[in-house]
C-alpha cells in the first residue's frame, strides 16, 4: 500500500527522530523542546515505521510494548518526584539537583526534572504509539 | 524500634512469595521467625511497659498538613500486638504445611503477613490518621485472603460482601476522626483521650460517637452487621484461625477500648455498646445451635464473643474490663485453636460437617486431646482459662451498672448455648461412633504445632492466673477505665452465687445435649417462623437495588451523544465562568490595556479566522480536518511572534497528528451527511459564540490583572530555583511538577480507555 520512497524514507527516519527527540528531550530545559515535544517525536517516528511496513511487524522489532512505556513513564515520574522527601531536601515533587563532573573537565546538571521529563517523555510516546498501532490495526 | 519492628514484618510481606518459592516445604516455618522474633523483642518490653514507661516514636509524614505517622506502645497494644504477633507466628507454621496442596501460595503467604503487619500497626498506632490507613490495610487483606478461593462464586462474594461492610465502617470512622479532629485540632490519640471533657461539651459527640460505633462494628461483626463474618468462612482454615476469630474481628474492640475513657461519659455510648453487645451475643450463640458445618458453628460463636466483648466494654466497670481483657485473650486462644482443627478435620476426612465425623479419637488422639482442652476452655470448665473469664463475666454481669438482670439472663443463656456447642464437638465429632472405613491418619507435626502451644498456654495460665494480671492486665486495664484496677486471678473463687451460675450452665448446656434433637428442630422452627429475615440476602438485594438505580441513572446522563456531552460541558463552563465575571467593568479595562495588532498578527488571525469559517462551511470530513488543522496552525504562528516557541512547536506538532490521525480514521467512516436542521444549529452558534467569547475576557482578565498575573515571577524565578533557562519548561517539570503528574496521569487513562475501546469489541445483545 504504501510507495517504496516512503518506506524507505521511514525505515531510515526512525533512528534519527529517536535521537533527535531525546536531544529535544534534554535540551528542553534551557533551550525549546523537553519532554512532551520530544515525546511526540518519537512517538511519530514510530508510528510513521509501522505505517511503512505494518502495524504487526512494527509491534515485532520492539521489545517493550507501547504500553509498558506508558507504565514506565509514569513511574519515572513519580519517583523523580520522591527523591526529595527521602532525601530530607524538601517536598514531594521538589527538585533535586546534582552536578556531575565529566572526565573532559566540563559538568553537567542532572536533576529530578530531567527525569521527570523523561517520564513525560515516554508516557507521551507511549501513548501515541499504543493508540495510533491500535486504530492502525482496525 | 516499633518502625522497624513494623517495617520488617512488610518487607517480610514481599519477600514471603520468594521465601514460599525457595522452599515450599518449610515455607511455614521460616516465615513464622520474623514474627517470632518481633513477638519476643515486644515481650522483653513488659516489664517496662507495666512499670509506666511507654515507647513512643514519631515520624513526620505531611508536616504542612499536621500529618504525622506515630507509633506507641502502652499495655493496651501490647496486649494485641503480643496476640497479633504470637498467634501470628503458630498460624504461620499451620498454615506452611496447610496451604500445601493449594495453587498460588505465594500470594497467598504475602496477603497473610501484610495482613500481620497492617494489624501490629493498627494496634501501634498513636495517631488517629495513622490508625485509619493500617485499618484500611486490613480490610483490604481481608478482602484479599477470604476471596482467596475465588474460582469458586461463594467465595468471590463472601470477599465482596466483608470488603463493602468493612469499607463503609471504614469511612464512617474517618469521617468520625475527622469530626474528632475538628474538635481537638489533633489527630494525637494521647491528647485527645487526656480530654474527654472537651468532646463531651461539644455538639459533635454524638456524631462522632455514631460513625465511631459504625466503624467499629462493621469490623467486630457486631450485629446488625454480624452477617459478614460466617460468610468469610469461605477463607481458607488459617484465615479463619486469624483474621476472624484471633485477630482482626478484635480491631474493633481495639477501637471501642482505646476510645472508652473519651466517651464513656456518654449515656449513649453506655447503652449502645451494652445493648448491641449483649443482643449480639445472644443471636451469636442461638445461631449456632442449628449449624452443622463446624466452621460455621465456630463462626457464630465468635459472633457471639465478640457480642460479650463489646458488652463488658460498654459496662465499664472495674469487674467488666477485667473480664473482657482476660476473656479477649481466653477467646483468642481457643479460637484460633478450634479454627485451626477444623482445618486439620476437613484436610484429613475431607468433610467438615458434624454429622459426617465420629470417633475422631481412636483415629488422632493427639489431636482429639488437643481440641478437647479447648473445647473445654470454650465452654467454660475448669481448669482452663475459659472457667475463669466466665467467672468474672458473671461477675461482671451482676455487677453491671445498668439493666443487670437482662444482661445476666441472656448472658446466662448464651452460654448454655455456647456449651451445647462445645459439647457438640466435643462428642459427636472427636468422641461418639467412628464413622470411617478408611481411616482418617493424625495431622502432620507443623499442623498441631500452634494449637498444642495455644493450648498448653490456656492451661498454664488457668492454673496460674496471677502472674498474668501484673504483667499484662493492669496496664492495659489503665488504658480502658482510668484508674481502674486489675483484681488477681483465681481459679478458685470459694462456693458463692457465681458458681452456682457456672453449675447451672453446665446442666442447661448438658441437657440441651441430652435432647439434642428436639432442641435443633425447635430452633430451626422459631428460626423458620419468627426470624426470617436473611441479612446476608437484605445486603445483596440492597446492592442489586443499588446498582439498578445507578444504571438508570447512568442511562439518563450518559446518553452516549457526543454533540450533547460537549454542550452540556460548554453551557455549564460559559455559566460558571460568567459566574466570575461579575462586577466587572469590560470598557474601561478594555480601553485601557487593549493593543492594536500587529500587521504579523492581523494576517495570523486572518488565517484563523477564514479557516474557522472554511471548517464550517465544509461538505467533506478531509476539507474540515485539514481547515481545522490550518486553525490550529495559526495559533501556533501567533505564538511564535510572541516567542512563545515551545507552545508553537507543541501546538504545530499536535495539530499536525491530528490531522494525520484524522485522515487514518476519515477513511473508515460512513458517508458525511448533515445531521442538523437549522434550528439546532442557531442553538450551536450561540452556545459557541458565548463559549468563546468568554474564553476570550478570561484570557484577557488573567493577563491584566495584577493579583492573577504570575507569570513574572516564574521568569524571575525560573533560573535562580530551578536552574532551567526555559521557562515554560521549568513551569511544567519543576514549578507544577504536580499538576503535570496528574496530567499525564490522565493522560495515561485516557489512552487505556481509548484502547479499550479500540480493543475489545462489545458483544452484540
Amino acid at each position: 500500500m504504501a510507495s517504496e520512497i516512503f518506506k524507505i524514507a521511514a525505515v531510515q527516519l526512525r533512528p534519527i527522530l529517536l535521537v533527535l527527540s531525546l536531544i529535544v528531550l534534554y535540551r528542553g530545559h534551557n533551550e525549546p523542546g523537553g519532554g512532551f515535544i520530544g515525546g511526540i517525536m518519537a512517538g511519530m517516528g514510530f508510528v510513521l515505521y509501522a505505517m511503512a511496513v505494518g502495524v504487526e511487524k512494527a509491534r515485532k522489532s520492539r521489545t517493550i510494548k507501547p504500553v509498558s512505556f506508558m507504565g514506565l513513564g509514569l513511574f519515572f515520574a513519580l519517583i523523580s518526584g520522591l527523591f526529595a522527601p527521602f532525601s530530607g531536601v524538601g517536598l514531594f515533587m521538589q527538585g533535586v539537583w546534582t552536578e556531575i563532573e565529566l572526565p573532559w573537565g566540563s559538568a553537567i546538571k542532572l536533576g529530578t526534572p530531567l527525569l521527570f521529563d523523561a517520564g513525560v517523555y515516554l508516557l507521551v510516546t507511549g501513548m501515541i504509539t499504543s493508540i495510533m498501532y491500535a486504530i492502525m490495526e482496525e | 524500634m516499633l518502625l522497624t519492628l513494623l517495617l520488617g514484618l512488610f518487607v517480610l510481606s514481599l519477600l514471603a512469595p520468594l521465601i514460599n518459592t525457595f522452599s515450599r516445604r518449610f515455607s511455614g516455618w521460616l516465615l513464622s521467625v520474623v514474627p517470632f522474633i518481633v513477638f519476643i523483642l515486644l515481650a522483653v518490653k513488659i516489664p517496662q511497659v507495666s512499670g509506666g514507661y511507654y515507647s513512643t516514636e514519631e515520624y513526620s509524614w505531611i508536616p504542612e498538613l499536621g500529618l504525622i505517622f506515630s507509633l506507641r506502645l502502652d499495655g493496651l497494644s501490647q496486649i494485641f500486638a503480643l496476640l497479633v504477633t504470637g498467634i501470628g507466628s503458630l498460624i504461620l507454621i499451620y498454615a506452611g504445611y496447610y496451604m500445601r496442596s493449594y495453587d498460588k501460595t505465594s500470594r497467598f503467604f504475602g496477603y497473610l503477613v501484610f495482613f500481620m503487619a497492617s494489624m501490629l500497626g493498627l494496634v501501634l498506632a498513636a495517631d488517629l490518621l495513622t490508625l485509619f490507613v493500617f485499618w484500611e490495610f486490613t480490610s483490604l487483606s481481608s478482602f484479599l485472603l477470604i476471596g482467596f478461593k475465588h474460582e469458586r462464586p461463594e467465595a468471590r462474594q463472601a470477599a465482596l460482601q466483608a470488603l463493602l461492610i468493612t469499607g463503609l465502617g471504614g469511612l464512617a470512622l474517618l469521617a468520625g476522626f475527622i469530626l474528632l479532629y475538628k474538635v481537638y485540632g489533633t489527630f494525637e490519640l494521647a491528647t485527645i483521650i487526656g480530654n474527654p471533657e472537651l468532646l463531651a461539651s461539644s455538639p459533635l459527640l454524638l456524631p462522632v460517637m455514631i460513625l465511631v460505633l459504625i466503624g467499629a462494628f462493621t469490623k467486630s461483626a457486631i450485629f446488625p452487621f454480624h452477617f459478614w463474618l460466617p460468610g468469610a468462612m469461605q477463607a481458607p482454615s488459617p484465615v479463619s484461625a486469624y483474621l476472624h476469630s484471633a485477630t482482626m474481628v478484635k480491631a474493633g474492640i481495639y477501637l471501642l477500648a482505646r476510645l472508652n475513657p473519651l466517651m464513656m461519659s456518654s449515656e449513649w455510648w453506655v447503652y449502645s455498646l451494652s445493648l448491641f453487645g449483649v443482643f449480639t451475643m445472644f443471636v451469636g450463640a442461638w445461631m449456632s445451635i442449628t449449624q452443622n458445618d463446624l466452621k460455621k458453628v465456630l463462626a457464630y460463636t465468635t459472633v457471639s464473643a465478640l457480642g460479650t466483648l463489646v458488652m463488658l466494654i460498654g459496662s465499664s466497670t472495674d469487674f467488666a474490663v477485667n473480664a473482657m481483657l482476660v476473656f479477649l485473650l481466653v477467646h483468642a486462644f481457643y479460637k484460633a485453636t478450634l479454627f485451626m482443627m477444623a482445618g486439620n478435620i476437613e484436610k484429613k476426612t475431607g468433610t467438615r460437617m458434624i454429622d459426617e465425623v465420629g470417633g475422631l479419637y481412636r483415629y488422632m488422639p493427639v489431636a482429639s486431646a488437643i481440641s478437647l482442652l479447648a473445647l473445654l476452655s470454650m465452654s467454660g470448665i475448669p481448669p482452663m482459662l475459659g472457667f475463669i473469664s466466665k467467672e468474672l463475666i458473671y461477675e461482671a454481669g451482676i455487677n453491671a451498672p445498668s439493666a443487670a438482670g437482662i444482661i445476666l439472663l441472656l448472658g446466662f443463656l448464651s452460654n448454655a448455648f455456647i456449651l451445647f456447642a462445645s459439647a457438640r464437638i466435643a462428642l459427636d465429632v472427636f468422641l461418639g461412633k467412628p464413622m470411617f472405613e478408611k481411616q482418617p491418619k493424625e495431622p502432620d507435626i507443623s499442623l498441631l504445632t500452634g494449637p498444642a502451644i495455644l493450648v498448653i498456654i490456656s492451661l498454664l495460665l488457668g492454673l496460674l492466673p496471677g502472674r498474668l494480671t501484673d504483667s499484662l492486665l493492669n496496664p492495659a486495664m489503665i488504658h480502658i477505665l482510668p484508674g481502674s484496677e486489675a483484681m488477681k486471678l483465681k481459679l478458685w473463687h470459694g462456693f458463692n452465687d457465681i458458681l452456682l451460675l457456672s453449675f447451672l450452665t453446665i446442666v442447661a448446656g448438658v441437657l440441651m445435649y441430652i435432647f439434642k434433637a428436639r432442641v435443633t428442630a425447635l430452633v430451626s422452627y422459631a428460626n423458620l417462623k419468627y426470624f426470617k429475615a436473611r441479612f446476608s440476602d437484605g445486603f445483596f438485594g440492597l446492592i442489586d437495588g443499588f446498582m439498578y438505580l445507578t444504571s438508570r441513572k447512568t442511562a439518563i446522563v450518559q446518553h452516549g451523544y457526543h454533540r450533547f456531552y460537549l454542550m452540556t460541558i460548554f453551557v455549564v463552563a460559559s455559566v460558571l465562568i460568567a459566574l466570575t465575571f461579575y462586577g466587572w467593568k469590560p470598557k474601561a479595562e478594555l480601553a485601557q490595556n487593549l493593543q492594536a495588532p500587529t500587521f504579523t498578527v492581523l494576517v495570523f488571525g486572518t488565517l484563523i479566522v477564514v479557516s474557522t469559517i472554511t471548517t464550517l462551511l465544509a461538505k467533506s470530513r478531509l476539507v474540515a480536518l485539514i481547515s481545522i488543522g490550518l486553525t490550529g496552525l495559526g495559533i501556533g504562528l501567533i505564538f511564535i511572534e510572541y516567542s512563545g516557541i515551545d507552545l508553537a512547536i507543541t501546538m504545530i506538532m499536535v495539530e499536525t497528528m491530528m490531522v494525520v490521525l484524522g485522515t487514518i480514521v476519515v477513511f473508515h467512516l460512513p458517508r458525511y451527511l448533515d445531521f442538523s436542521d437549522l434550528r439546532s444549529r442557531q442553538r450551536d452558534v450561540v452556545i459557541a459564540s458565548v463559549f468563546g467569547l468568554l474564553m476570550a475576557f478570561l484570557a484577557f482578565r488573567s493577563f491584566t490583572n495584577p493579583e492573577t498575573k504570575i507569570s513574572e515571577y516564574f521568569v524571575e524565578n525560573s533560573y535562580l530555583l530551578a536552574y532551567g533557562k526555559n521557562v515554560v519548561n521549568v513551569i511544567l517539570v519543576d514549578f507544577r511538577a504536580l499538576d503535570t503528574l496528574g496530567e499525564i496521569t490522565v493522560l495515561l487513562l485516557a489512552a487505556f480507555g481509548i484502547y479499550a475501546l479500540l480493543k475489545l469489541k462489545t458483544e452484540p445483545k
